[in-house]
């Protein structure tokens, strides 16, 4: 045995984890990183192209950049990232290890993703899938884009089977006792996940892949959109709450605090398989064929995410509040100078929580019924979501790189690396301030997102929109400089950094002493999933059989790129 | 549920909860009381028949009423037809759109129009043009090689 930071007891010699695990958990980082790359190479190219000052090569198609944009980074960078990380931790919190059985099945998921992003690559690079991350009939890829997309999503299914067996394993062993939080919010996030890809695999298996290869002539475009968006906005949830996870998990013991309560992360993670499923029709307000009391109910259950998220902001700042005071700060507010400010592992998340307070409200407007007509199919949507998912979520995500890759490579992460990683949450913060405040200018204004550089023949309202788009694409230069800055600090932990004298620890928090258990409902899984069920049936069951039932013909394929 | 929360955890739980109802509230009331929904139709077509299915084989602007008319339009790769209209301000317009070929947007800069358009659906959406001046009608959902081509110009006339 080993002792780690603080003198906590360590399983292992040397090294956090055994071999085969540390092979496993890497081998998922690495593909995100190289997704993470291709996805900002294209963010780039995109970001400046729109402001009409750079025309790119006429072998360089807008919009095959964006499928690009769109893919890997919405479905390959996250799901491998976050697959990683929830592995890694539910590792670490149920034992230590993985037994081989539980191993194997998340080596599988492995290969199925992979072969899915290779099938995809090859789509999208040949120009055969411009159809961008949303991919909406009736214009048709190539058969194995959708194929290559069910195997990532079908995939990471079974990583998930490894996580409810790991769980299942510890509390076999410890029947009484509430279970690991990292173990419990990773079963709830794959709940959510698993009940949510339902609507997009449906979608491919049933619909598109058949229809791609031929095999049926037409297809329903209302309900296809309809499954897409069943999946399409909880998986916004799904990368979210790995980030609600080292905030809640992982920030307590780096700032030598404690986890403020056993009850408040889990409430959270449980309202959040309720109310991010029968919601998607937020994504449609203004689609024909779907009944407006439909689309007004999943506005009101859209509307319930705001629970969760202020009481994560609660419990959250509460946390920070008491590691500070029990570092001896006693003047009001004299805790946040007690934090570590210093530490981008620290930073990166708090800097990405506080520009979650405008993404935050921004959505809240995405969400209102009325409103969305403003906004809707706007760049003021990107805008919405560059702050979300590309800075909440990936600053937070950039940070449990920075404990990940040292702990699974032994090596140390110096003061000069935390340096570099400091610049990378400066590049990026200014850059998404740039970016994101311009695409939601431009989207006020009316200028469309998804759309190539175009000044509309001279129309008008096309001068106001110079300036912000020059601005979005600074802001893209400086983000694109982040990620190069951030690749080259994990290729230095990789490679490079100093072997460290003593086990790297991966940091998991513990409970304060004062926090009450858990109530034992919290773990009745069959429970949350039946209401969830029963909420899905109420809010999808009718605007499905309605747009099933009331088409006159399908839509023949077209490739219209 | 056992729930022992300290005194500020209840109170932020009752602001939570009082910030969702006044959120609700408001949605409500627009949507009930003012009868603000966005773009909405039940009303199914052939997409590959758009063309010989009435209205749509002859798009065009209708009157119907005082100063009320009907733009029954074909979004289609890569244009709106028609495409140049010129319509008296104060103008209400009520909106007919379908597509015979891929999901189309459209979408007015500087007003509420935004209304999807989708193969085998026809949408509708009524807005009022209380401005004079040049509106930009614009394809605000991803269609294809020319998605960035497609618009149309109306002008909205001084009486
Ligand atoms: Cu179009």
């Amino acid at each position: 045995m080993n002792r780690g930071d603080d003198g906590a007891t360590i399983h292992t010699a040397e090294h956090e984890f055994p071999l085969p695990e540390r092979r496993l958990f890497l081998a998922h980082f690495i593909i995100a990183f190289f997704a993470l790359f291709l996805g900002a190479v294209a963010g780039l190219l995109q970001g400046i192209s729109r402001t009409g000052l750079i025309v790119l090569p006429a072998a360089i198609g807008y919009y095959q950049l964006l499928t690009l944009h769109g893919i890997m980074l919405a479905y390959v960078f996250t799901t491998f990232t976050i697959v990683g990380f929830l592995l890694l931790g539910t590792a670490k919190t149920t034992g230590g290890t993985f037994t081989p059985p539980e191993r194997r099945l998340a080596w599988g998921g492995y290969v199925l993703m992979l072969a899915g992003v290779a099938l995809d690559a090859v789509a999208i690079l040949t120009n055969e899938a411009t159809v961008l991350y949303t991919f909406y009939p009736p214009m048709r890829a190539m058969p194995i884009f959708y194929i290559g997309v069910f195997l990532v999503l079908f995939g990471s299914w079974l990583p998930g089977g490894t996580i409810f067996a790991a769980y299942r394993r510890w509390k076999k062993a410890h029947p009484d006792a509430p279970s690991p939080l990292f173990a419990y919010m990773s079963v709830a996030t794959y709940i959510l996940w698993l009940i949510a890809t339902l609507g997009v695999l449906f979608e491919l298996a049933f619909m598109l892949i058949p229809w791609s290869l031929g095999w049926m002539k037409t297809i329903n475009v209302g309900a296809a959109r309809t499954f897409f968006w069943f999946f399409g906005h909880p998986v916004v949830y799904f990368w979210l709450l790995p980030a609600y996870i080292y905030w809640y998990v992982n920030i307590p013991r780096m700032i030598k605090g404690k986890i403020f309560s056993n009850l408040l992360p889990r409430l959270t993670f449980v309202l959040f398989i309720l109310y991010s499923i029968p919601v998607g029709l937020h994504h449609q307000f203004g689609d024909p064929g779907i009944e407006p009391i439909w689309k007004f109910i999943q506005a009101t259950l859209t509307f319930f995410v705001v629970i969760p998220t202020l009481l994560t902001a609660f419990a959250v700042i509460a946390m920070f509040e008491e590691a500070g005071r029990g570092q001896g700060a006693t003047r009001p507010f004299e805790w946040i100078k007690k934090l570590p400010w210093k530490d981008a592992r620290f930073l990166a998340p708090v800097v990405g929580m506080l520009f979650f307070i405008p993404g935050g409200a921004g959505g809240i407007i995405n969400a209102s019924y009325q409103l969305n007509q403003v906004v809707h199919n706007t760049l003021w949507l990107p805008g919405h979501f560059h702050l979300t998912l590309a800075t909440t979520v990936i600053l937070t995500y950039i940070a449990i790189t920075f404990w990940a890759i040292p702990s699974l490579t032994g090596r140390t992460y110096t003061p000069q690396a935390n340096r570099a990683a400091n610049l990378v949450v400066v590049l990026w913060s200014t850059g998404m301030l740039f970016m994101s405040t311009a695409m939601h200018v431009l989207g006020v204004l009316g200028e469309p997102r998804r759309t190539a550089y175009t000044d509309y023949a001279g129309a008008d309202v096309v001068e106001s929109w110079v300036f912000w788009r020059a601005l979005m694409g600074s802001g893209a230069v400086f983000l694109f400089l982040g990620i190069v800055v951030y690749l080259g600090v994990i290729v230095y932990l990789m490679m490079y950094a100093p072997q460290a004298e003593r086990v790297v620890e991966f940091p998991i928090g513990d409970v304060r002493d004062k926090a009450p258990p858990p109530p034992p409902i919290l773990e009745r899984w069959g429970l949350w999933v039946a209401i969830v069920g029963a909420l899905i049936l109420i809010a999808y069951t009718w605007p499905i059989v309605e747009l099933l039932t009331q088409t006159k013909n399908g839509a023949p394929p077209l490739r219209s790129w | 549920m056992r729930l022992d929360l300290p005194r500020l955890e209840a109170l932020w739980l009752k602001i939570s909860i009082g910030t969702l109802a006044s959120f609700l509230l408001i949605i409500g009331i627009m949507a009930f009381g003012f009868h603000l929904h966005p773009a909405s139709s039940r009303y199914a077509i052939d997409p590959t028949r758009v063309n010989e299915t009435p209205p749509f084989d002859q798009p065009g602007l209708y009157a119907i009423g005082p100063n009320e008319y009907r733009a029954v339009i074909i979004a289609k790769l890569f244009t709106f037809i028609p495409s140049d209209l010129t319509i008296p301000k104060g103008a209400t317009v009520h909106f007919m759109i379908t597509s015979p070929d891929v999901i189309h947007g459209l979408s007015i800069p500087g007003t509420n129009v935004n209304i999807m358009v989708i193969p085998g659906q026809v949408n509708t959406f009524t807005y009022t043009f209380k401005r004079a001046g040049e509106y930009l009608l614009l394809c605000n959902e991803y269609c294809g090689a020319g998605h960035q081509m497609m618009m149309a110009k109306w002008t909205v006339k001084e009486e």
